[in-house]
C-alpha cells in the first residue's frame, strides 16, 4: 500500500454541471432576496439620518412628536406598538393553539380539508376588512368588557384603572380594544402555521401513545405538542410580526396620543405604523425623515424578534428539551 | 431451513386456557378486503407465532387484537375478538382499557424521540397517569429484559432519538414490558436487530411467556420454531384476502404440515 492511499485525504461530494447550474440559480435568488432586505435597511437608514442627526439617541427616549422644534422620538409609539402586539398575541396564541389542535386532532376527518381552506382563506382577508369589522362591530361590544375589567380588577391592578369612566369614549379607543381586533386578525395566521406542524406529527409516535392505553388527549400532550413546539413558536412569532406591522385596523380604532401608554384600557395610544400612516402625507424635511427613522426602528425591532424566534425554534427542534 | 433439534414439543407450565380468541374475523381497508374468516385462539402462557408472506395481513390481524386497526381511516372489520371471554369490540368496552391490557411492539420502532430513554421506558405509566413505587427499578428491569440495559445505563437521560435503529426497537420492547400487559403483540420485533440482541429478546419472550400471552409475527422460521409453541400460517393468494391456511402446535406445523403450501413455505420454497 502506498503512502498516498493510506494518508488522510480531503473528500467532498462532486457535482454535475446540471447541479452546478441549479445551485447557481437558487443561490442568485437567495442573494437577491437578501439584498432587497439589506437595501431596505440602507435606504431607511440614509433617509432617517437627517432626523437622527437632530435628535441623536434621544430619538429612542422621547415620547413627544414635535419635529418643528426638533423634539421628537419613538418612545411612546414603540411602546404602544409592542403593547398592542402583546395584547394581540394574548388573544391570538391561545385561540389559535386551541383551534389548530381541534382541526388537526379532533375535527371530523371529512370536515378537515374544508376547515383548513377556511382558515387559510381567513388569513388572506385584507386587514382593512378586519379593521372595519373591528371599528363597527367589535369596538362597541368591547366597551362593556373594558368597563367590567376596569371596575373589577382596577382596584387591585392600578394599570387597569380608567379616568372619566362614566363616558364610553374613555374606553373606546384604547390599546386593549385595538389589541383585541389585531389579535382576531392574526388568529388565522397563527392557526394555519400551528395546524400545519401539528398535522405532521409522526403516525408511529401517535400509535405508540395509543397502544400504551393513551387517550386522544395523551396523544396531543405527549406527541403532538412536543413535536409541534417549533410550530407553536413559529406561528406565534409570525403572528407577532403581523401584529407589529398592522396599520389600518389600529389606525381606525385608536385615538393618537404621544405619551407612553400606561393604562391599556384608557382611550389614547399610538403605534409606529399608525404614526407613519397619519403623518406621512403632511410631513416634509426633518419631520418626514423622522417618520423614516421610526420605520427603521420598527424594521430593526422586527428583525430582532424574528432572529430571536429562529434561535428558539432551532433549539427546540434538536429534541433536547422535554415537557 | 428448520432445525428439528430445536422443536421438541413444549409442555405447558400452567393450566392452559384460551386467553384471546379471534372468532371469524374479516378486515377491510375501504373496499379492499385484506383478511377473511380468521379464527385463532391465543392461549395463556403460550407464545403464538404468525407466519406468512409479506402483505398477507399479519400486521393487520395483530392490530385488530388491540383495537389499533380502527385508527386507520376507512378501516372496518367483521367478527369478534374475545379477551377472557368478553368481546373487545362491544360498545361498552373502552379501547384504552383494551390497549392497556394488550400491549404492542410495532413493526417500525416508534420511541418518543424527544423524551429521555428512561422516560420512554415508563411512558406507558406517564400516559395513563399511573404511578409506580420504584421507577428506577422498573426502568432497569424492563431495559434488561429487552437486552438494552448495558448499552444505555450511563445515558438514561439522553433523548431516545439518539439511539440506533435496533436500540430504538429494543427500547420499544422495554416500554411495552414496563406496563405489565396480559397479552403482548409483537410485530417482527427482531427484524432490525443483530443476532445477540435477537437472542436476548427471544430469551425475554420465553421468560415472560410464563405470565404474558405473546403473539409474535416473524419472517424468520427458525425464530418461530425457537420461541413459539403454537403457530398460524397466513396466506393471501393472488388478489384474495388473507386466510389462515394452517394452525396448531408449532412442532406439528413445521414438521408434518397438512397443507402443501405450508410445507413449501416453512421449507423456504416460496414467500
Ligand atoms: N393503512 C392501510 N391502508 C390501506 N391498505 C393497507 C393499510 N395497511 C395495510 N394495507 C394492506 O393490507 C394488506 C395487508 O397488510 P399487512 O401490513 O397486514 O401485511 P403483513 O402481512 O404485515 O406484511 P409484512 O410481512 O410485509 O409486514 C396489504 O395488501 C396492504 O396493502
Ligand atoms: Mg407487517
Amino acid at each position: 500500500m502506498t503512502a498516498a492511499a493510506t494518508s488522510r485525504r480531503e473528500i467532498a461530494p462532486s457535482s454535475t454541471p446540471a447541479d452546478k447550474a441549479f445551485r447557481g440559480t437558487v443561490r442568485g435568488a437567495a442573494v437577491l432576496a437578501l439584498s432587497v432586505m439589506g437595501l431596505i435597511g440602507v435606504f431607511l437608514f440614509l433617509r432617517a439620518l437627517p432626523a437622527l442627526q437632530v435628535t441623536g439617541w434621544r430619538f429612542l427616549t422621547t415620547a413627544e412628536w414635535l419635529p418643528g422644534v426638533g423634539h421628537f422620538g419613538v418612545a411612546a409609539v414603540l411602546e404602544g406598538t409592542i403593547l398592542i402586539a402583546g395584547i394581540a398575541l394574548l388573544v391570538a396564541v391561545p385561540v389559535g393553539f386551541g383551534a389548530s389542535i381541534w382541526i388537526a386532532e379532533y375535527a371530523p376527518r371529512h370536515l378537515r380539508p374544508a376547515l383548513v381552506s377556511l382558515v387559510d382563506l381567513m388569513a388572506a382577508v385584507p386587514s382593512i376588512v378586519y379593521g372595519l369589522w373591528g371599528f363597527f362591530f367589535v369596538q362597541p361590544h368591547l366597551i362593556p368588557v373594558s368597563r367590567w375589567l376596569s371596575e373589577n380588577l382596577g382596584p387591585a391592578l392600578p394599570f387597569l384603572r380608567v379616568d372619566n369612566a362614566e363616558t364610553d369614549s374613555s374606553f373606546a379607543s384604547s390599546a386593549f380594544i385595538a389589541g383585541c381586533v389585531v389579535g382576531v386578525m392574526v388568529v388565522p395566521t397563527v392557526t394555519s402555521i400551528m395546524r400545519e406542524v401539528f398535522s405532521q406529527a409522526p403516525t408511529g409516535e401517535r400509535e405508540a401513545a395509543l397502544a400504551l392505553g393513551g387517550t386522544q388527549w395523551a396523544v396531543v400532550r405527549r406527541v403532538v405538542v412536543p413535536f409541534g413546539r417549533s410550530g407553536i413558536i413559529g406561528g406565534s412569532m409570525l403572528g407577532l410580526g403581523r401584529a407589529l406591522g398592522e396599520t389600518v385596523a389600529v389606525y381606525l380604532i385608536i385615538s393618537p396620543v404621544f405619551a407612553v401608554t400606561t393604562h391599556p384600557l384608557q382611550s389614547g395610544t399610538h403605534t409606529i405604523s399608525a404614526l407613519i400612516a397619519t403623518l406621512s402625507t403632511e410631513s416634509s424635511g426633518v419631520a418626514l425623515s423622522g417618520l423614516l427613522a421610526a420605520g427603521l426602528v420598527l424594521f430593526l425591532f422586527t428583525l430582532l424578534v424574528n432572529a430571536g424566534a429562529a434561535v428558539v425554534v432551532n433549539r427546540s427542534r434538536s429534541g433536547q428539551v422535554t415537557g | 431451513m428448520n432445525e428439528p433439534a430445536l422443536l421438541a414439543p413444549v409442555t405447558p407450565r400452567t393450566a392452559v386456557r384460551p386467553h384471546l380468541v379471534a372468532d371469524q374475523v374479516s378486515a377491510w381497508f375501504g373496499d379492499h378486503q385484506v383478511l377473511e374468516d380468521i379464527t385463532l385462539t391465543v392461549h395463556n402462557s403460550t407464545v403464538t407465532a404468525l407466519i406468512g408472506p409479506s402483505g398477507c395481513g399479519k400486521s393487520t390481524f395483530l392490530r385488530i387484537l388491540n383495537r389499533m386497526h380502527e385508527m386507520v381511516p376507512g378501516a372496518s372489520l367483521a367478527g369478534r375478538v374475545l379477551l377472557d371471554g368478553e368481546d373487545i369490540y362491544e360498545r361498552r368496552v373502552r379501547p384504552t382499557d383494551v390497549r392497556r391490557t394488550v400491549g404492542m411492539v410495532f413493526q417500525k420502532a416508534n420511541p418518543f424521540p424527544a423524551m429521555s430513554i428512561a422516560d420512554n421506558v415508563v411512558a406507558g405509566l406517564l400516559i395513563t397517569g399511573r404511578k409506580t413505587a420504584d421507577k428506577d427499578a422498573l426502568i432497569e428491569r424492563s431495559l434488561r429484559r429487552a437486552g438494552l440495559w448495558k448499552e444505555v445505563e450511563n445515558r438514561l437521560r439522553t433523548p431516545a432519538g439518539t439511539l440506533s435503529g435496533g436500540q430504538q426497537q429494543r427500547l420499544c420492547i422495554a416500554r411495552a414490558l414496563a406496563v405489565d400487559p396480559e397479552v403482548l403483540l409483537m410485530d417482527e420485533p427482531c427484524s432490525a436487530l443483530d443476532p445477540t440482541s435477537t437472542r436476548r429478546v427471544e430469551e425475554t419472550i420465553s421468560e415472560i411467556s410464563h405470565e404474558v400471552s405473546v403473539v409474535i409475527v416473524t419472517h424468520n422460521m427458525q425464530q418461530a420454531a425457537r420461541v413459539s409453541q403454537r403457530c398460524a400460517f397466513f396466506l393471501a393468494e393472488d388478489g384474495e384476502p388473507g386466510r389462515i391456511v394452517e394452525q396448531g402446535q408449532t412442532y406439528g406445523v413445521f414438521n408434518s404440515p397438512t397443507d402443501p403450501r405450508t410445507a413449501d413455505y416453512v421449507a423456504g420454497r416460496f414467500g
